[in-house]
């Protein structure tokens, strides 16, 4: 380095943790060097945000949310996504980004949850990690929903106008709630410009500081990896893993391998297939919102798919509380159960690869449960299929609340000492 | 003030008071924005009463009018329709209307003040959705031999009769709401509004 440009990282260091961050984060922080395929979807994940954030933030720059009828009678609101797709240079592809970007966000953070759970990333001293993570899926759930509402065609109404319906069913203050979420007794303007305002920047803000949380948790108690031992128990002279390599230039390099594939997949949906067969974007949905009729069909959007029919599942009253009451609960609780995993996994090792065949047997149940649950929620419902949710709603909270004692009792292999590496 | 020194307890309580005004004054901040999240009155005001004109309705048609945002049918019942009443008593969870879901001059079988006439807002009490209509009486309708004509809600499945009455065993707890409304003449309906004046 020329001693001009030095002497100005001096500058700045001097008044700002310019290269300890550097060092701390990416140059000198230490990763395990037996990262997997399934190492991708974490540096996947920061990516599709930048890509909502930045779409995001072009879009905005056209769309308008306003639910009145311009002089075609069409909703202001939906008029200007059209206008978006049809008359901004561009625009079609920003708004085909943003759609498709959304699905993707819910692909990539399934993976990276599912990795957490094949390599026991969510295990001390990792807890901290893990609840962020699952805040983040929340987040990412509103985030979802409320701009779901935006383009203001009929799945936008009428899945709005169920999910927030869902609130009135909680006793004594549902009515209310379901008014102040609305704004109006109705799915109405005052919905749509406040969910627009939370879609924009309220959640975001939470969604960018909690992901901050996360990496930061992260890179103060080390990666977890594919064979689930601690690389920081072995290290050499000089204090650094044995088995870790630094973060750049060793993974930035390797995730761009990542990024570059992942990006092949995604221009090929973005490019030719936005729509993704009717499951990133509804067909109903290219219908202006009309509050007098429902669709003939309605579901939610794929990733909500599993959780929505847990909600349908529940068919009984209970304590003398509606049948629909029960179902948000146990919606609710499908999603914060995830949270409690760190203590509901009492197994000896951490990794797959070394637990036993109960486990991986109960793990690969509550996997299909939970694609049939999926499927189930796209689908309207019938005596058998709600049947069938309700098998496999049963099964989703065993995998959780029967963890600590199947956990327990599953024949492990011994770990080993260092990290297997080819 | 070195560490050993003694707390100063009269210092520390000034603290402790100081933040408990300042907690105060904060949760009392929070107290409009909250507020600007309840309806504009300008909402509420929007509930005014519709009028509709019933005059080219034929019978065995439904119209839907517009109501404070919500979908209120009016159905001319044929005497075929209204007879199916008398089926599909039992097979109802509340035949008799003995929840508050209409005006007290509603609180009859056909749910209306004039028989003929079904007058009732087209959204399903259990999560909003607007039902279809499936008029068609038994196995033409696609719901079975023994539907006798009635409405399906296509987000879950809710079945209600021809006067809005669901039936047993269904996600919906409620018969379809009756608004208050009221005759202006022969042809012309009021809904929202039913004082007598």
């Amino acid at each position: 380095m020329t001693t001009k440009s030095q002497q100005l990282l001096n500058w700045v260091d001097e008044r700002f943790p310019l290269t300890s961050t550097w060092k701390a984060h990416l140059s000198e922080y230490y990763a395990p060097k037996n990262f997997n395929f399934w190492y991708f979807f974490g540096s996947l994940a920061l990516l599709v945000l930048v890509i909502q954030i930045l779409t995001g933030i072009f879009l905005v720059m056209h769309y308008k949310p306003d639910a009145s009828l311009n002089a075609s009678g069409i909703p202001v609101a939906f008029a200007s996504v059209e206008y978006i797709m049809r008359e901004v240079p561009g625009g079609w592809l920003i708004r085909y980004l943003h759609s498709t970007g959304a699905s993707a966000f819910f692909i990539v953070v399934y993976l990276h949850m599912f990795r957490g759970l094949l390599y026991g990333s969510y295990r001390k001293p990792r807890e901290l990690i893990w609840i962020f993570g699952t805040l983040i899926f929340l987040a990412l759930m509103a985030e979802a929903f409320m701009g779901y509402l935006l383009p203001w065609g009929q799945m936008s109404f009428w899945g709005a106008q169920v999910i927030v319906n869902l609130f009135s069913a909680i006793p004594v203050i549902g009515p209310d709630l379901s008014v102040v979420i609305r704004g109006d007794f109705v799915v109405s303007d005052a919905t749509l410009n406040r969910f627009f305002s939370f879609h924009v920047i309220a959640v975001p803000l939470v969604l960018i500081g909690l992901v901050v949380a996360h990496i930061v948790a992260l890179h103060e108690v080390g990666s977890n990896n594919p064979d689930g031992v601690e690389i920081k128990k072995k290290k050499d002279a000089n204090g650094i893993p044995l088995d870790g390599i630094p973060f750049h230039p060793y993974y930035t390099v390797k995730d761009i391998v990542g990024v570059v594939g992942f990006l092949i997949f995604f221009s090929a949906i973005v490019f030719f297939a936005p729509e993704g067969g009717g499951y990133f974007l509804e067909y109903n949905n290219f219908i202006p919102a009309d509050p007098l009729k429902t669709p003939p069909h309605i579901a939610p959007v794929w990733y909500f798919t599993p959780f929505y029919s847990i909600l349908r599942a529940v068919t009984y009253p209970l304590f003398g509380i509606d049948a629909k009451f029960w179902g948000v609960v146990a919606m609710g609780a499908a999603v914060v159960i995830i949270a409690f995993l760190p203590w509901l996994d009492r197994s000896p090792v951490k990794s797959i690869r070394y637990k036993g065949g109960l486990f991986k047997g109960i793990l690969a149940v509550f996997i299909v449960s939970f694609f049939i649950l999926g499927y189930l929620g796209v689908l309207p419902p019938t005596p058998g299929r709600t049947l069938v949710a309700q098998i496999c709603s049963v099964i989703y909270f065993a995998f959780f609340l029967a963890m600590p004692w199947y956990s327990k009792i599953d024949k492990c292999q011994p770990e080993p000492d260092r990290v297997t590496f080819k | 003030m070195s560490v050993d020194q003694k707390m100063d307890s009269g210092r520390r309580q000034l603290l402790v008071a100081t933040s408990a005004a300042g907690g105060v004054a904060a949760v009392a901040t929070a107290v409009p924005f909250v507020a600007s999240l309840t309806p504009s009155e300008r909402a509420k005001a929007a509930g005014a009463p519709v009028e509709a004109d019933i005059s080219k309705l034929a019978p065995g048609e439904m119209m839907t009018v517009e109501w404070r945002g919500k979908p209120v049918w009016i159905l001319r019942r044929t005497p075929e329709m209204l007879a199916s009443l008398d089926k599909t008593d039992a097979a109802v969870s509340d035949p008799e209307s003995a929840k508050e879901m209409q005006p007290e001059y509603a609180k009859n079988k056909s749910r209306s003040i004039k028989p003929e006439y079904l007058v009732t807002v087209g959204i399903c009490t259990h999560l909003g959705c607007s039902p279809s209509d499936k008029f068609k009486v038994g196995a033409d309708s696609g719901m079975g031999d023994d539907w006798h004509g009635g409405f399906l809600c296509p987000c879950h499945g809710s079945k209600f009769d021809l006067s809005g009455r669901v039936y047993k065993s269904m996600p919906a707890p409620d018969n379809l709401e009756v608004p208050p409304h009221k005759y202006l003449s022969d042809t012309t309906i009021l809904i929202g509004d039913d004082s007598k004046a």
